[in-house]
């Protein structure tokens, strides 16, 4: 995800936009400044729509609310543009977390349609509303002075544009390497998968959102003291979703995707406009069959638009191994006594169906036990029932002698509880590194503030390390940058037990494990298994396959019809006549 | 406000709503069965009244040009998709089927069209091209990506709104048109005028509701998109083709698009952009029955309709601002019941 070009690459471009107005036309300079208006709307909408998976069409009518405060206050009042921009970004800040409370918590395409009537409503306030000066709009607003050059040409003000995009971009790009990023990068995933590390879904979607929001609002306002006038046309529903489409052209999972979106958009609209209507023969918006009809060939045949393209052409830095680092605090491990897990009487019911009736086992300190049964066992219930997935209809869970029962996923792996996924949940196109260090999300604080700022590095290298010790640990360390997506399901089952031990969990719960894996691969993950028991580990194993437990695991409880058939130690259970009847149906 | 103005303002809202429930209807149907939030319903609406008015004038209608492009992409896009399944074979039959149906109603429209034959007829010949423009939009932008998720094909949905506005501007023009009414006439019931032409609306979207409603519960394809509604992948497993049942959806909602923009054109002036905020008005509605109920979506348009036409009595500045802000309860009212998380596909 983040764009490892060096450092060369980067310099050159800022060189480029900084002598591009010494010599070039005014046009192009013109042309720069809405390049650089565009690419920080756009940076919002890659990291919402490329990187989060939601989408927003309503992002003109935020950039209109920047540039209408800015526009109302400084002609109305007086105001200081500074002040403005302050206010402008508090009321778009509180108007996006209205729209993304409402409509973040139903499915993805809520929040487009609601995106899509609100740009409608606030086109035509701003166009009826008398003391916004209706349709005809508002002018006379002052032009920007910072520390005393008021910025009234083109050329000094694209200074100014670029400036404050690049610190959106670096700010940006920041925020998606860092705790709260890969939590963002997570969403896509699913759900389960994040919130099962703690990342509180809801709440993350909201907040960005609302950054993209805010950064769209500092657009505005950009552009409100560059045209020194403002009426409602830019902010209509159709340049929303043009920036969306910059956004996908560019291709909306990198930050660069952003600004070569709003490059390609800008120049383009430019040559259709002249173009077009000489070859129809009439005036018109002719631009938008092109662009409607380069969108959809887009998305059929190059879906993560074109950053990736370039991103190829340049050349690749080979990523430095993580620097040690100290490790993030560590779980108190006070041997205990008695059962680690205790389940008592665990019931649930969906209707009339009981699919686990009032199934009671513990797990000692330091074991590998084995759930097993049929298909329809109950056991993949019961699996969510110990990890929060699930809600129990009665009976009780004790972690450590105290109840988690009831309690949500992300509460119980903050106990220490740390899981798989029976279909693997990773994030394909980050890194293994990333994913396992997403796994340590609740073991940083890091918040999206200190992390855009870069102010969290200590924190940063000690997750990285700790990532990296995890995938030591169960052998992965030559794929630490390899992206989860590219390795064989055998590696990718092994990523998600390293990203578990990230979390630095005392019980390993993991679900069908075994699946799909090839006899060598599960040679493997047993020789694992017994690595971690003997380190300390204890772990829970839902397993289908027979040969894997019986050779890996202390002892087993046998489930069938969601109850306990039977429990003791592998040899024990294979002589067992009633396990027998259950799975063979009947004495042979 | 006395009571004649708030009948004519009840009147006016409900012939507009019945408008409205027919695209509800369409974009409940569409979403259902293929997962489009289909944002280009619009343009059919405002394609099947400015075809409708070309007719009129005797002109040929800028939209044959459009159906027998598509129709020419389709048919070559389905050809080479049995070239590379190697069912060579296979290729006369499709290329009669995608290229020669549309090409046939094309041909019917351009022969017929300078003839001026009473208005019945034109309706007919507007509801057969917008008709066939269905399946094959379905076809050329939807087809290819019918696996991905809603956000992709909601941004399909986007770009296709740009392309089809931009198109209806180059054939249509600038200028509004307005279709002539079924019928002039107006009744007097309990001392309130009613327009014949209202009761047309409210009746023929009733029986189109009516009709909808036996095809679904009756009919054996009815039935099948009912399937593909429920779980694609299961009615795919019981033999429904879903690209099928994408197609059929499409003839459907075109036909209800191309039908509600017959019965708009006398109401309202109709330009080329006219179409979106009538397609959303449709959507408000549809949002309000969850995207997924057929009655709650249509009594939803019903509302936008009625809350549209008083608005404009009493606010006409902010007519707009009042429907589309009705969206926002809806959506909070829907997310505080909404208790479950439900996870994205």
């Amino acid at each position: 995800m983040k764009a490892h070009w060096p450092r060369a690459a980067f310099a050159a471009f800022v060189a480029a936009l900084a002598v591009v107005p010494l010599f070039a036309p005014e046009f192009w300079v013109t042309l720069g400044n809405y390049i650089g208006l565009y690419s920080i709307v756009a940076l919002g909408l890659v990291l919402l729509t490329g990187v989060a998976g939601q989408t927003s069409f309503g992002q003109a009518a935020f950039v209109g609310l920047g540039a209408y405060t800015t526009a109302y206050l400084t002609t109305k009042f007086g105001t200081s543009p500074w002040f403005a921009l302050a206010i402008g970004m508090a009321i778009t800040g509180a108007v996006a977390l209205f729209l993304g409370f409402i409509t973040l918590r139903m499915k993805g395409h809520y929040l487009p349609l609601a995106t899509i009537a609100w740009g409608i409503s606030l086109f035509y306030v701003f166009g009826n509303l008398e003391m916004l000066g209706g349709h005809t709009g508002m002018s006379g607003i002052p032009a920007l002075s910072l520390f005393g050059f008021e910025l009234k040409s083109e050329h000094r003000y694209y200074y100014l544009i670029w400036g404050i995009a690049l610190a959106c971009l670096w700010a940006t790009d920041n925020l998606l390497d860092s705790r709260p990023g890969r939590a963002i990068r997570s969403l896509k995933g699913g759900l389960q998968m994040a919130e099962a590390f703690g990342v509180d879904a809801a709440r993350l979607k909201i907040v960005v959102f609302v950054y993209a929001a805010l950064l769209a609002c500092i657009s505005g306002w950009l552009y409100a003291h560059l045209q020194r006038f403002v009426n409602p046309t830019p902010f209509f529903i159709t340049q929303g979703i043009e920036y969306l489409f910059m956004a996908v052209v560019g291709g909306a999972g990198s930050v660069w995707g952003a600004v070569l979106g709003a490059t390609i958009i800008t120049l383009l609209k430019q040559v259709l406009q002249d173009w077009l209507p000489a070859l129809f023969g009439r005036s018109g918006n002719f631009e938008l069959i092109v662009f409607g009809i380069l969108m959809i060939l887009l998305l059929q045949f190059a879906r993560d638009g074109l950053w990736p393209w370039i991103e190829r052409l340049l050349p690749k830095r080979q990523p430095p191994p993580v620097p040690p680092a100290a490790p993030l605090p560590a779980r108190d491990r006070t041997p205990l006594d008695g059962a680690l897990l205790d389940v008592q009487k665990a019931r649930k019911q969906f209707g009339g169906l009981v699919a686990v009736n009032d199934l009671s086992f513990q797990i000692r300190p330091g074991e590998i036990l084995g759930l097993i049964g049929p298909n329809g066992a109950g056991k993949s219930t019961t699996f969510s029932l110990i990890s929060g997935a699930a809600e129990l209809t009665s009976g009780d869970i004790r972690f450590c002698g105290e109840p988690i029962g009831g309690a949500p996923p992300y509460e119980i792996a903050r106990r220490g509880i740390g899981r798989t996924f029976q279909h693997v949940k990773l994030i394909p196109q980050m890194t293994v590194l990333d994913n396992v260090a997403l796994g340590a999300y609740l073991r940083g604080s890091t918040g999206i503030l200190r992390a855009a700022l870069a102010l969290d590095g200590a924190e940063e290298a000690r997750t990285k390390a700790e990532a990296a010790r995890a995938i030591a640990r169960v052998g992965l360390g030559s794929h630490t940058f390899d992206a989860a997506g590219s390795l064989p399901l055998g590696k990718q089952r092994i990523v998600e037990i390293a990203r578990a031990l990230a979390a630095d969990p005392v019980l390993l719960l993991l679900d069908e494990p075994a699946a799909g894996l090839r006899y060598l691969e599960k040679q493997e993950l047993a020789a694992l298994l017994r690595t971690l028991k003997a380190e300390g580990m204890t772990v829970l194993l839902v397993e289908h396959d027979m040969d894997f437990v019986m050779g890996l695991t202390d002892r087993l409880v046998v489930m069938d019809f969601g109850e306990k058939l039977a429990e003791g130690r592998p040899a024990e259970i294979q002589n067992n006549d009633a396990v027998r009847e259950a799975y063979l149906g009947g004495v042979v | 406000m006395d009571p004649t103005i708030a009948a004519l303002l009840a009147q006016d809202g409900i012939t507009n709503g019945a408008i409205y429930a027919l695209l509800a209807l369409a974009l409940v149907l569409v979403f259902t069965v293929t997962r489009i939030v289909w944002i280009p319903a619009g343009e059919f609406v405002a394609w099947g009244t400015l075809t409708l008015a070309g007719l009129q004038t005797g002109a040929v209608p800028g939209t044959l040009k459009v159906l027998v492009g598509m129709a020419v992409i389709a048919g070559l896009m389905e050809a080479w998709g049995c070239v590379r399944r190697g069912q060579a074979q296979r290729v006369p039959g499709r290329l009669a089927l995608w290229i020669g149906g549309p090409a046939l109603v094309a041909a019917l429209v351009w022969w017929l069209a300078p003839m001026q034959l009473p208005f019945i007829v034109q309706v007919l010949l507007t509801l057969a091209t917008i008709t066939a423009l269905g399946p094959l939009l379905y076809r050329v932008a939807y087809q290819p990506l019918a696996e991905a998720s809603v956000l992709v094909l909601l941004i399909v949905s986007v770009a296709l709104h740009f392309t089809l506005l931009g198109l209806g501007l180059l054939f249509f023009g600038a200028e509004g048109s307005r279709t002539p009414a079924f019928s002039s006439a107006s009744l007097s019931i309990a001392g309130v005028n009613i327009s014949v032409q209202s009761l047309l609306v409210v009746a023929s979207s009733l029986a189109l509701i009516g009709a909808l409603a036996l095809f679904f519960g009756r009919t054996l394809y009815g039935k099948a998109l009912r399937a593909t509604a429920v779980n694609r992948a299961g009615a795919r497993l019981v033999g429904i083709s879903p690209d099928f049942a994408g197609a059929l959806t499409f003839t459907l909602a075109a036909l209800l698009c191309g039908f509600s923009g017959v019965l708009i054109g006398p109401i309202t002036t109709i330009y080329y952009d006219s179409g979106f905020l009538v397609g959303l008005k449709g959507f408000v509605g549809a949002i309000i029955g969850g995207l997924s109920s057929y009655p709650i979506a249509a009594a939803g348009a019903l509302l936008v309709g009625l809350i549209e036409s008083f608005s404009s009595f009493w606010a006409s500045a902010f007519k707009e601002v009042i429907v589309f802000t009705l969206i926002i309860p809806v959506l909070l009212w829907r997310s505080l019941t909404t208790t479950h998380h439900e996870e994205d596909e």
